[in-house]
Formats: structure tokens, C-alpha cells, sequence
């Protein structure tokens, strides 16, 4: 965390696709500040670029031009080795339709970011009960993806997400398979990880229901900010 | 250990597909040990070859005949320690459109054949006894075993280069002194030929189809084989001397267009096993597209997927090909079996079996390279889009 408490820095980014030949933006020198604990709401029509922007943050993307410093780091200067092992460390990810791997239990799904951890056995197993304990899940450990609900599942996802206890949550549209209830519960629970665990969230989403949770939205529209 | 946990589950995912792949693949490395095992039989005359054995023919041709009367000038040449003869006899033995009942017999000195050939292994007194009588016949173990034949039968046998018929009595059965030695043939007196053909067909008599040499040193050969020829250049018999590898192995290049034609058909084997496994292989890697993207998301390197899709191929290839060497024997005995004097020799050899397993390991490995570097390749972003 920098010493002003900005968790996130996005510096005059800009990021555009090539297709074929033709060069495609998707943001133009975006700049955001996101101190340490905030929960932040990035919304806008599809195609304005907010997923990419949510990408460039979490380190899975490079941006054409500016930089991104996320905890003091300069993620865009990393190697993509250096890059791996700081996502791993630092970035929990919430995906839209989850993305668990369906031959793993609920357990193993959890368990899958520390593997990369140097932690013993049995701290395993602590960490992962705990996350899935959290998420509401703990009867359930030994469940595959497909004998869960959508809302189960993403739960799942989450307790992904936290089980390393990243410095950064990102969630791209974490509501957006989900029926209301379900999209309700999931909301309450990333409400809970801000408030009662100082998450840093950052979440993309077009559902007004679910911005509300957040401490502060921002639109993007054609890949700028507009407010 | 997660990496072969999910490798396990990866592979079991589809099990049909999984099963039918294996299945393919065992069914390819078959063939391959099949047609190798083929092609090494065809050659195991060669690779038995006696190290210090020479044998010396007719010039012109095998059929033509040599007089027995070389013997001792050939017994005179400097290099040569012992010398023994024999003939073709050939011969139809009960109904000919059998293959089973084709199996050489041959007419020889026991005197001194079986001193040039200590593989053929035969109890003292069953070979006492061969020696006493004059038609009698010594035959391998494994031709005994097919035809059923004991000490004491009697092998009718009608004559075609030497007309007429002929009947031979089983005093000995020879056994190799390993696998690779031809227990299949049938060996008799040569004195007993040399009489009848005086009888029946008065001229032939005192012929020898070719001669066993056996030299002190076989580097010595070149000079023998030089000094034989150059004695009977200029007479009515010339001679061609050669080792007996080179001798068998003219055998072999006869058909060396079979022989070809199945180590083609043996590579293009590889081939399809490669082709069933790499159809596998890419298409489970490109569903599992957006699953790699995840793991590289969390922090996974390029090496764990490669270890995914790697490790799914070479499991997939080494069932199939532990599986489809274990069909192999059964295969090569079946054949052996229906076949027992068509290759003297029919066993499936350990190169065969390291060839099996290399072309599987290779197979596993090429079929998973593609996939590999394209999911290692692959943009998280991009793969994320991906639908499932």
C-alpha cells in the first residue's frame, strides 16, 4: 500500500486490441485511484471496457500505454513468471460464471491457490475449511461443481478467491448467472469481506442491485470514465 | 502430486472417448510388435549364424550341385579346422497345400555336421542311436511337437528332387540351445541319399549341395573364402565362399521386398497411433481451454499445463501401449501356432518390445506438443472468452 493509502493506481492507462489489422481501443487514458479497503463498482454498457480494466488491475492483462500499481507494485513491469506469482499472491478472482474446475471436489477447487504455497498439509486443510466455512459452505467440501447450485458454486468461487488471503479481490460480474436471491446472497457476502475483513474489492457489474453494496461506482462508456 | 491427481481425473473425464483412444492405441502398438516381430523373424536365420562358420556352394547358383570329392582338397585349406556337407532334399510330406507340413529336411554327414553345429543340442544316445541305422532321421523339437512325431515313427516322405518314395525313422529329437536356434528341421544320412540316388538314379550319386567350413579365427575368413575360390576357379564346379550370415542373408535380401513392405507398413502404424492419440489430445485440450486460463489466472505456470495436457497424453499412450504388448504375445503365438514351420523362429524379441515402447513414448509425447505450446501461448484473456 502506498504511504497515502491508495491500494490501487491506474496512471493514464490506455489498452487497445488489434483485430486483423485494424486497432481496436477499448481505454483511453484511464486513471483511477482506489485506497485500501474500498469496495468499488466499475459499470457501464457491454463493450466499454470495464472487464479489460478489471484485467490490467488483476495482472492477467498489460496495458498499451500508462501503468498499474497495485500495493506499491508495478505490475506492468513484471515478467510474466514475476506476474504469475504475484497474482497468486495478491489477487483473489470471482468470474461470472465461476470457472471451477468440475473434476475437482468443492474442497480441491479451494485448495487449488495454495498448492502454490509452501504451507504444510494440514495448514491446508485449515485454510480451506475456513474459506469454505465463511462462504456458508462447510457441509459441502466434498461436493463437485455439478451437485451444486449456481449460488453454491460461486460461492465456491469466492471462498477461491480468499482462501490465501489476497491483497486484492477482482469480480467480474459475479452476479450475473445468478437468479436474484442468489445474486443477493453473494452481494451480502463480498459486502461482508469489505466490511468485516477490509477487502480491497473491485467488481465489474451491470446490476444497479449489486453496485449499491459498493462504497463508490464508476462508468465507463467507449473506454473512458465518465464519472 | 496435484498435477497427476488432476491428470487422473482429466484422463477419466470423457471415459468413453479415454477407452476407445487406449483401445486404438493398444491395438496400433499391436500391429507394430506384430510386423516387427515378422520382419526380426525373417532375419533370425541371420542373426543364428555361426561366427566362424563359412559355407561354400556352386558359383552359378544353390541348386547346382558340388562333388563330394572337395572334401578333403577343402579339408587341406590353411585356416580351416573342420568341413561337413549337406543337401537340400526337399520332398512333399502328407497333403502340401498345408503349410504345416513344409519343413526343410535335409541330408548330412553325422559325422561331422553336428560337431559344426553345437546349438542343435541331442542326447548321446538318441544320436548312438541315429548314427547306427541308416535311415534314420533326427528332427527338432518344436517340428516334433506339431507333427506329433516320436522316437520310432516313421515319416513317409515322396521325393521330388530326388524321386521316389522315402521313408526316415525318428532316432533323435534335437533341442536349440536357446530361442533363436530352428528346431524345425529334419536331418538324415547323407549316405542313405548318396545309396538310393546311386540305385535309382545312376550319375547324381556323390553330390553335395554345399559345404560347412569352420575356420581357427574368424578374421581368417576373407583369406579362406579367397583361397577357396581361387581352388576350383578354373574347374567345372566353381565355388562361391562366403560366411554363413552372408549366406542366410542372401536368403533374406530375396524377399526384401516383404520384409519392406511391412517395416512401411510398421511406420505408417506409427503413424496412426500418433493420429488417434493426437485427435484426443487436442480436442480435450481445446475444451479445456478456459480451465488452463484459470489455472494461469490463480498463478499456475506454463510448465503445470504443460504437465496437464503432457501427462494426459503419455498416460493415455502408455495404457495403450502396455495393453496392446500384452496382446502382442498371445498375437505372435496364435500366429506361431497356426504357422509353426512357416518362421522357425517366431518370438516377440525385447527390441521389438523397446521399439513398441519408444513409439508409444514418442507418439505421447508429439501427439501432446501441439496443444501444449498452444495452450502455453494462449492469452489468460483469451482464454477466459473461450466457451466451454
Amino acid at each position: 500500500m502506498s504511504q497515502n493509502g491508495t491500494m490501487i493506481k491506474v496512471d493514464h492507462v490506455s489498452k487497445s486490441y488489434r483485430r486483423d489489422s485494424i486497432e481496436i481501443p477499448v481505454l483511453r487514458d484511464i486513471s483511477i485511484d482506489v485506497p485500501a479497503g474500498e469496495f468499488l463498482a466499475l459499470m457501464g454498457p457491454s463493450g466499454s471496457g470495464k472487464t479489460t480494466l478489471l484485467n490490467l488491475i488483476a495482472g492477467i492483462d498489460r496495458p498499451n500505454a500508462g501503468k498499474v500499481v497495485v500495493n506499491g507494485t508495478e505490475i506492468d513491469s513484471l515478467g510474466e513468471s514475476d506476474l504469475a506469482r504475484w497474482r497468486a499472491r495478491h489477487v483473489g478472482f470471482i468470474f461470472q460464471f465461476y470457472n471451477l474446475l468440475p473434476v475437482l471436489t468443492a474442497f480441491e477447487n479451494v485448495e487449488l491457490p495454495l498448492l502454490l504455497t509452501g504451507l504444510s498439509r494440514k495448514e491446508k486443510r485449515e485454510h480451506v475449511e475456513s474459506a469454505l466455512n465463511l462462504v456458508g459452505l462447510g457441509d459441502r467440501i466434498h461436493h463437485y461443481p455439478k451437485q451444486l447450485s449456481g449460488g453454491q458454486e460461486q460461492r465456491v468461487a469466492i471462498a477461491r478467491a480468499i482462501v490465501t488471503d489476497p491483497t486484492i479481490l477482482v469480480a467480474d460480474e459475479p452476479t450475473g448467472d445468478l437468479d436474484k436471491i442468489s445474486a443477493g446472497e453473494i452481494m451480502d457476502l463480498l459486502y461482508r469481506l469489505n466490511k468485516e475483513f477490509k477487502k480491497t474489492i473491485v467488481m465489474v457489474t451491470h446490476d444497479p442491485r449489486a453496485a449499491e453494496k459498493a462504497h463508490k461506482q464508476m462508468h465507463l462508456d467507449k473506454g473512458e470514465l465518465t464519472t | 502430486m496435484f498435477i497427476i491427481r488432476l491428470v487422473l481425473k482429466n484422463t477419466l473425464r470423457h471415459k468413453l472417448r479415454t477407452l476407445l483412444t487406449i483401445l486404438g492405441v493398444s491395438i496400433a502398438v499391436m500391429s507394430f510388435g506384430f510386423m516387427r516381430t515378422i520382419v526380426t523373424a525373417w532375419s533370425a536365420g541371420v542373426e543364428s549364424s555361426g561366427e566362424n562358420r563359412m559355407i561354400t556352394r556352386q558359383s552359378v547358383s544353390f541348386i547346382f550341385p558340388l562333388p563330394y570329392s572337395c572334401l578333403q582338397q577343402l579339408q587341406q585349406i590353411p585356416g580351416v579346422s573342420e568341413v561337413s556337407y549337406a543337401n537340400w532334399f526337399g520332398g512333399v510330406y502328407k497333403d502340401p497345400a498345408d503349410f504345416k507340413n513344409f519343413f526343410p529336411r535335409i541330408a548330412i554327414d553325422p559325422e561331422t555336421y553336428f560337431s559344426l553345429y553345437p546349438e542343435f543340442i541331442i542326447p548321446a544316445d538318441q544320436f548312438a542311436e541315429f548314427k547306427k541305422e541308416r535311415n534314420s532321421c533326427i528332427v527338432g523339437a518344436k517340428l516334433a511337437r506339431e507333427q506329433g512325431f516320436k522316437i520310432g515313427d516313421l515319416i513317409p516322405v515322396d521325393g521330388d528332387i530326388y524321386p521316389g518314395k522315402w521313408e526316415f525313422v525318428v532316432r533323435g529329437i534335437y533341442r536349440g540351445k536357446d530361442e533363436s536356434t530352428d528346431e524345425t528341421q529334419l536331418f538324415f544320412h547323407w549316405d542313405y541319399l548318396n545309396e538310393q540316388v546311386k540305385i535309382s538314379q545312376p550319375g547324381r550319386e556323390g553330390q553335395v549341395g554345399w559345404y560347412v567350413l569352420s575356420v581357427h579365427n574368424a578374421a581368417e575368413m576373407p583369406r579362406v573364402a579367397k583361397a577357396v575360390d581361387e581352388r576350383y576357379k578354373n574347374s567345372r564346379s566353381s565355388t562361391k565362399t562366403e560366411t554363413e550370415r552372408e549366406f542366410q542373408q542372401s536368403f533374406v535380401s530375396m524377399s526384401s521386398a516383404i520384409i519392406s513392405s511391412l517395416e512401411a507398413v510398421s511406420y505408417i502404424i506409427i503413424g496412426i497411433i500418433l493420429l488417434v492419440l493426437a485427435n484426443t489430445i487436442v480436442m480435450a485440450a481445446r475444451e479445456r481451454t478456459k480451465e488452463y486460463a484459470v489455472l494461469k489466472t490463480l498463478g499456475f505456470s506454463a510448465g503445470h499445463v504443460v504437465g496437464l495436457i503432457g501427462g494426459e497424453s503419455m498416460l493415455i499412450a502408455c495404457s495403450g501401449c502396455v495393453i496392446g504388448l500384452a496382446m502382442t504375445f498371445p498375437m505372435a503365438m496364435g500366429f506361431a501356432k497356426a504357422f509353426p514351420t512357416f518362421f522357425p523362429v517366431f518370438n516377440v524379441e525385447t527390441i521389438t518390445i523397446i521399439l513398441a515402447v519408444s513409439v508409444a513414448l514418442f507418439a505421447g509425447v508429439v501427439a501432446a506438443l501441439f496443444p501444449a505450446a498452444r495452450a502455453v501461448r494462449m492469452r489468460i484473456v483469451d482464454g477466459l472468452r473461450s466457451i466451454d
